[in-house]
C-alpha cells in the first residue's frame, strides 16, 4: 500500500482538555508517582501553586484525544494491526495544574517510507488558557509492511 | 548531581490502572489471548507507562516535577509485567544548573527504552 507522503502539513483541529484534580491522582498512581505536589494539596498551596501539579508525563492524557484524532485520520490510511509507536519526545514549559484548559494542536510533521516499514512522525502543541506553551510532543509511528 | 538507578515491578494490574488513567484501552495491554493472538507473548506494558518510570527517575533525584525540561525516548524491547524493570541513569554533562542525562531502561535481557536523553533545570522553582 503506497504512503500518504503528501499528509505532512496537515493540522488538525485543536481539542481542549480541561485538568482534574482525582484525575491527576488517578494517573499519578498508575505510573508510581509519589511526590506531594501530584497528591497533597496543602502541599501543593504551600509550594505557591494553585492546586495539585500534573506529573511531567501527564502530557499523555491531556494530548491523548488530540493525538488519536491524527492517529484515526482516514486520510493517512494507518494500518493498526502493524502499527508501532517507536519514539517519543516531550518538551516542557510552565507546569500544569488542576483547573487548567489545555488546548492541543496536532500536526504531521513527516511521513516517509524506507525498506518497506512506513514512519509517520505527529507534533502536538499544547497552550494553558494563558496562551503558554506547556508541552510540545514528538510522536514517532512506524508501520511495517508498507 | 546524580540519578539513582530506578527498578520497579509492574503489578498484574499496572496495564489496567494505566489503561483507565491514560485512555489507551488497546487490548494488546489488557487481554492475553487478544495478545497471543496477534503474536505477543502475552498482554504487553505500554510503553509510555514505561517511558514514565524513565521520567520519574529524573524527577525524584531532582526533587521535583518542574526540573524536567526535556524527555525523549526510543521504544524498542516488549515490557511485561511482573518483571522487575531497571532504569539506569548515567549524567552526561551539567553546566549553568543545566543537566543531561542518559538512561535506558531494562527488563530481564530486553531493551524496553534505549537511547533516552533528559535534560534538568536543577534550579527551576
Amino acid at each position: 500500500m503506497p504512503v500518504k507522503v503528501d499528509a505532512a502539513g496537515k493540522i488538525y483541529a485543536p481539542v481542549t482538555y480541561a485538568v482534574g484534580r482525582e484525575k491527576i491522582r488517578e494517573y499519578a498512581r498508575a505510573v508510581g508517582e509519589t511526590h506531594p505536589l501530584h497528591h497533597d494539596l496543602e502541599a501543593a498551596r504551600q509550594a505557591g501553586h494553585p492546586d495539585l501539579v500534573a506529573p511531567p508525563m501527564f502530557a499523555v492524557v491531556y494530548t491523548s484525544a488530540a493525538i488519536a484524532g491524527a492517529l484515526f485520520d482516514p486520510e493517512l490510511e494507518i494500518d493498526f494491526a502493524h502499527l508501532l509507536h517507536t519514539g517519543q519526545e516531550f518538551v516542557w514549559g510552565p507546569l500544569v495544574v488542576a483547573g487548567d484548559e489545555i488546548t492541543t494542536e496536532t500536526e504531521v510533521k513527516d511521513v516517509s517510507e524506507r525498506g518497506g516499514v512506513a514512519f509517520y512522525v505527529f507534533e502536538t502543541r499544547s497552550t494553558n488558557e494563558r496562551g503558554e506553551l506547556v508541552c510540545t510532543g514528538t510522536w514517532t509511528n512506524a508501520v511495517r509492511g508498507a | 548531581m546524580d540519578v539513582p538507578e530506578l527498578r520497579v515491578t509492574p503489578a498484574p494490574d499496572t496495564t489496567v490502572r494505566y489503561a483507565g488513567a491514560s485512555g489507551d484501552f488497546n487490548p494488546i495491554h489488557l487481554d492475553d489471548e487478544f495478545a497471543r493472538s496477534v503474536g505477543l507473548p502475552g498482554r504487553i506494558l505500554h510503553g509510555l507507562w514505561t517511558m514514565a518510570q524513565v521520567a520519574r527517575a529524573q524527577t525524584e533525584a531532582a526533587d521535583g516535577p518542574e526540573k524536567l525540561r526535556r524527555l525523549s525516548v526510543q521504544f524498542r524491547g516488549l515490557g511485561l509485567p511482573g518483571e522487575e524493570i531497571v532504569v539506569t541513569s548515567t549524567v552526561r554533562e551539567t553546566a549553568d544548573g543545566r543537566a543531561v542525562v542518559n538512561v535506558e531502561a531494562v527488563q530481564e535481557d530486553r531493551r524496553l527504552i534505549r537511547r533516552a536523553v533528559a535534560e534538568l533545570d536543577l534550579d527551576a522553582a
